[in-house]
């Protein structure tokens, strides 16, 4: 939100620090692979969740598991972005760049604005480290920060010094060297350390030492804030006022693996998730693993095609089958989903969309993958699509996903991406009770019983499972003849049958909440989106809003069938802008779908939208 | 694994497991013998009907579950092993069939075949081998001979085929067997006993295709000449062959060899089978005797009693449950760190 991006301003030296309240700030950790950046940058969102500040995290990290220290590949950066106000993104622009050694600072401060403040490191500042991220010379000393406010901290030295009394060996000591940064950080936002030591305690139980060591080092951080008299401030941001509730911080991906374990509880059938691992889906897996006492079976297949056909094979036996992939994955999978398609199961594909072709850029975030979810299989093959708008929104899309996949008797196709599944929010908890119903009815009676019998409303054909006597039949990728089941090569059957599962994801637009538009109903320009970029439009839109600008937009969470009254919408509107982090996939779809001149903003960078590259754009159609 | 009846207690017969679907195979097809041992067994076995899933690839012999009055599953080429062992994994109680081919289980399959073996998911896999594509009408298979002609080969393969029974041993399947399409009762037994297998059962059935590949078997399994041509494995029993019960096969100390008994060499210089062996390194030795060298080994190579895949899987959540009790949606939103807004 750039007009609420704070300034920190420096104000004169008094005996002690005064406390300056902000509204909004955006810390940026960056280090090398190995420095424990996402770690550090989690503690202090967990910290900054609990003081009640609203907020919206973006790890960025290497695919490399240790890219060579020191090189400006191998750096790894945690941005967060805090607030007393809503908070919809993980800022544009650090306020504050903690950078861990000379590849960090190259990397980042092209990002940072005039006036941001640096805290450096300056014992990684050696000649050798300056050399590998390509310095001439030394920044620190050259003059080319002085647009900046920068702080040269030894924290290599000071953590040394802080553990000096601690038994163990100088390389494990330099290594608490994210804590004690932690600790000066926490202390420049006014955080409490109890969380995070409580979280010290339990992580390393196994491992006093380490565990101490950390402490202290986190300790000597905070403390070294009060006494270095290097900072005249320090900040509070003050809790946010957001809906009354109980909250906790949640990723994408936790919330997608909560939503799942969510519907198998609300169905009253066990969850069987089947997946190979692949960044950035593998997280649900392992989130998942560690709860079969909710009856959940994972199984880590050999490969996408297994684990999409094990998913099947789960749902034809009864359980809610599910699959997570990213999209190199959903290209294998794709012949499998269509056998899903042709068998009528229901079950659940999850693909955590990521930056490119191919293997592509396995870490950083994009939204190509919309239309291979659609048509990117053999033939008409119609699946539902969904797409989560926020982390914690995921855990009520998959839900969604399986109350339709087992409505309709099909597989849907659930599209998070990188930038949700590791990015955080706090998550107002949801009472179970109004969590939405799924209803399962399994065909049992014999009398009458075909497999391809449809029911009226919804076209979904009997759920009938393995083991129950009298319903032995026969499914597979054949075409089928109508009702029976049987193979059936007749022409005319065949088009029925593409027909009827065509209308059968049809109808779900009636079973889906309509569109509702931020801002006025009508008007000048409308933007429209899905997914991962909802928080940036969303800012994008209201600041123009508030400008007093003809400009509102709606957000896709359903991308097929689309809502009912999505068209109606558009065509109220003189300009449709489209941002997406892709060539203008969803642009291509309403231009065809409802022969609107939608304008598709692309960004293919690996990178979300910048509030302030929407903000630019739609000022640019106004 | 407990197969319960549906109490009724109706005894089956191999009508019961006939489909009302036409058979659509070559007339004089191998398939249609294994079809007719198969219905024949299953009644046998004590598991009432609605317990039975056949799950196929592609292929001519993957077909077989529309033949098969049971629940099935005709999935996609290479891939039945993947999806019955989700339903596997789901129903411990059904007693799961994978019905596949040369092609399908060994070409585009044969990763999952690999995977469902080394995992022993208790599911039964009937491999029928012909050493061609039928379906496709003729091209050479993952198991045609070096230098074989066929219409993609036109002067000769220049792959090493691969041998199935070795591969299901390498991947320590726990049980392994081999029999062929006409002999009829032997292939019956070999399928009620992998029927009652607890565990990965992989069956080898060397199937004719009368169109394509006529007559491939003949030279070793053919009427006149299988008795001296091929050996039957029996547990704990001396490997004899011959028509005149005359030949056998011995371990000289590094490799099996072929003798003749008399001359002072007498039964009890034999190899004696045992399935049982935990180490798979003698039925493999066995798995690689072929024509015109040795005779063609039929029968069960390996049976050992392993925990199962589906087993194992269900033990872990009921441990979880026992351990942490039943999983509390409620409680596990509220996990982690929380806070209150007022």
């Amino acid at each position: 939100m750039t007009e609420q991006t704070s300034t920190l301003t420096t104000i004169e030296p008094e005996a002690r620090p005064q406390i300056v309240e902000l509204e909004t700030v955006t810390v940026r950790f960056a280090g090398d692979s190995g420095d424990g950046i996402q770690l550090t940058g989690t503690l202090f969102t967990n910290v900054t969740a609990l003081v009640g500040n609203d907020l919206g995290t973006f790890p960025d990290y290497p695919a490399e598991i240790r890219a060579p220290a020191g090189t400006l590949p191998g750096v790894s950066a945690y941005q967060i972005c805090f607030s007393s106000q809503d908070v919809r993104t993980p800022g544009d622009q650090p306020d504050v760049l903690v950078a861990f050694n000379p590849a960090a600072l190259k990397v980042h401060l092209p990002d940072l604005p005039e006036g941001g403040m640096i805290l450096v490191n300056v014992d990684a500042f050696t000649e050798y480290n300056l050399k590998k991220a390509g310095y001439t010379s030394n920044p620190l000393e050259d003059g080319s920060l002085a647009k900046y406010r920068v702080y040269k901290i030894p924290m290599t030295t000071a953590t040394l010094n802080a553990l000096r009394e601690i038994d163990l060996p100088a390389k494990d000591k330099e290594r608490c060297k994210n804590f004690w940064a932690l600790g000066l950080v926490y202390w420049l936002f006014d955080r409490p350390l109890e969380p995070t030591l409580r979280w010290i305690e339990t992580r390393f139980r196994k491992n006093p030492a380490i565990a101490q060591a950390n402490a202290t080092a986190l300790r000597a951080g905070y403390a070294y804030g009060d006494a270095a008299e290097m900072f005249t401030v320090h900040y509070r941001v003050r809790r946010a006022q957001i809906a009354p509730g109980v909250y906790r911080k949640i990723t994408g991906n936790e919330a997608l693996a909560l939503g799942l374990i969510a519907a198998s509880q609300l169905a009253g059938r066990p969850l069987f998730y089947a997946s190979y691992p692949i960044t950035p889906a593998s997280d649900i897996l392992h989130e998942l693993a560690v709860h079969k006492n909710f009856g959940v079976r994972t199984f880590q297949a050999e490969d996408e095609i297994a684990a999409m056909c094990a998913a099947i094979g789960a749902a034809f036996a009864g359980y809610l089958g599910a699959t997570g992939t990213s999209g190199p994955g959903m290209c294998l999978k794709s012949e499998a989903i269509n056998l899903a398609v042709m068998v009528e199961l229901p079950v659940v594909i999850c693909d955590i969309q990521r930056a490119g072709p191919s293997t592509g850029m396995p870490t950083k975030t994009e939204q190509g993958d919309l239309l291979q979810a659609l048509f990117g299989r053999n033939s008409e093959s119609p699946v539902a699509v969904v797409a989560p708008a926020t982390p914690a929104d995921c855990f009520f899309m998959a839900i969604e996903a399986f109350r339709i996949a087992i409505k309709y008797m099909t597989p849907v196709i659930l599209l998070s991406d990188g930038y949700l599944a590791n990015g955080a929010e706090p998550w107002r908890l949801p009472s179970v009770e109004e969590l939405p119903k799924i209803e399962i009815r399994f065909r049992t009676d014999p009398n009458g019983f075909f497999p391809y019998l449809r029911d009226p409303e919804t076209l979904a054909r009997p759920w009938a499972i393995p083991g129950t006597p009298g319903l032995e039949h026969r499914i597979g990728g054949l075409e089928k003849q109508h009702i029976t089941g049987n193979v059936s090569y007749d022409p005319k059957n065949h088009e029925l049958m593409v027909k009827l599962r065509a209308e059968k994801i049809a109808r779900i637009a009636d079973d889906i909440p309509p569109l509702e538009v931020f801002g006025e109903p009508e008007g000048k320009v409308l933007v429209v989106g899905w997914g991962s970029t909802y928080g940036a439009i969303t800012s994008a839109v209201e600041h123009w809003q508030k400008k007093g600008a003809s400009v509102s937009s709606i957000h896709l969470r359903y991308l097929n069938p689309f809502p009912h009254n999505l068209g109606e919408i558009l065509h109220r509107f003189e300009k449709i802008l489209v941002p997406e982090l892709n060539l203008g996939q969803l642009a291509l779809l309403l231009r065809g779908r409802y022969l609107v001149d939608a304008i598709p903003f692309s960004k293919v960078q690996g990178r979300p939208f910048k509030i302030s590259e929407i903000i630019d754009r739609i000022g640019e159609l106004l | 694994m407990t197969l319960e009846g549906n109490g009724q207690g109706v005894k089956l017969t191999k009508k019961d497991f006939v489909s009302d679907q036409e058979v659509r195979w070559c007339p004089g097809c191998g398939d249609y013998a294994i079809l007719a041992q198969m219905q024949k067994v299953l009644p046998e076995l004590g598991i009432p009907r609605e317990k039975f899933v056949f799950v196929s690839g592609i292929g001519c012999s993957s077909r077989f579950p529309y033949y098969m009055n049971t629940y099935g599953f005709h999935g996609i080429h290479g891939r039945a092993p993947a999806i019955a062992t989700g339903i596997k994994v789901c129903n411990p109680d059904l007693s799961v069939w994978v019905v596949t081919g040369d092609g399908d289980g060994l070409s585009i399959g044969g990763n999952h075949l690999l995977h469902v073996m080394r995992r022993n998911v208790d599911i039964k896999i009937v491999l029928f081998n012909n050493r061609i594509y039928g379906l496709t009408k003729g091209q050479y298979s993952p198991t045609s001979e070096f230098g074989k002609k066929t219409k993609s080969s036109p002067m000769g393969t220049v792959e090493a085929p691969v041998n199935p029974i070795c591969l299901a041993l390498a991947a320590e399947a726990t049980f392994v067997a081999r029999s062929v399409d006409r002999h009829t009762d032997h292939l019956a037994y070999v399928l009620e006993r992998a029927a009652r297998h607890k565990g990965v059962a992989f069956v080898e059935v060397f199937q004719n295709c009368n169109i394509f590949n006529d007559g491939a078997f003949e030279p070793f399994a053919g009427r006149p000449v299988k008795d001296d041509r091929m050996v039957v494995l029996e547990h704990g029993k001396p490997l004899i062959f011959g028509k005149n019960h005359d030949k056998g096969i011995r371990w000289n100390g590094t490799t099996l060899e072929v003798v003749t008994l008399g001359n002072g060499i007498t039964e009890s210089d034999l190899l004696v089978h045992d399935e049982k062996r935990p180490d798979p390194a003698l039925a493999f030795l066995l798995a690689r005797m072929d024509y015109p060298e040795y005779p063609v080994p039929v029968g069960v190579f390996r049976a050992v009693e392993k925990p199962t895949y589906d087993e194992l899987v269900n033990a872990q959540i009921e441990t979880a449950i026992a351990e942490r009790g039943r999983g509390d949606l409620e409680k596990l939103l509220r996990s982690g760190d929380l806070w209150v807004i007022e």
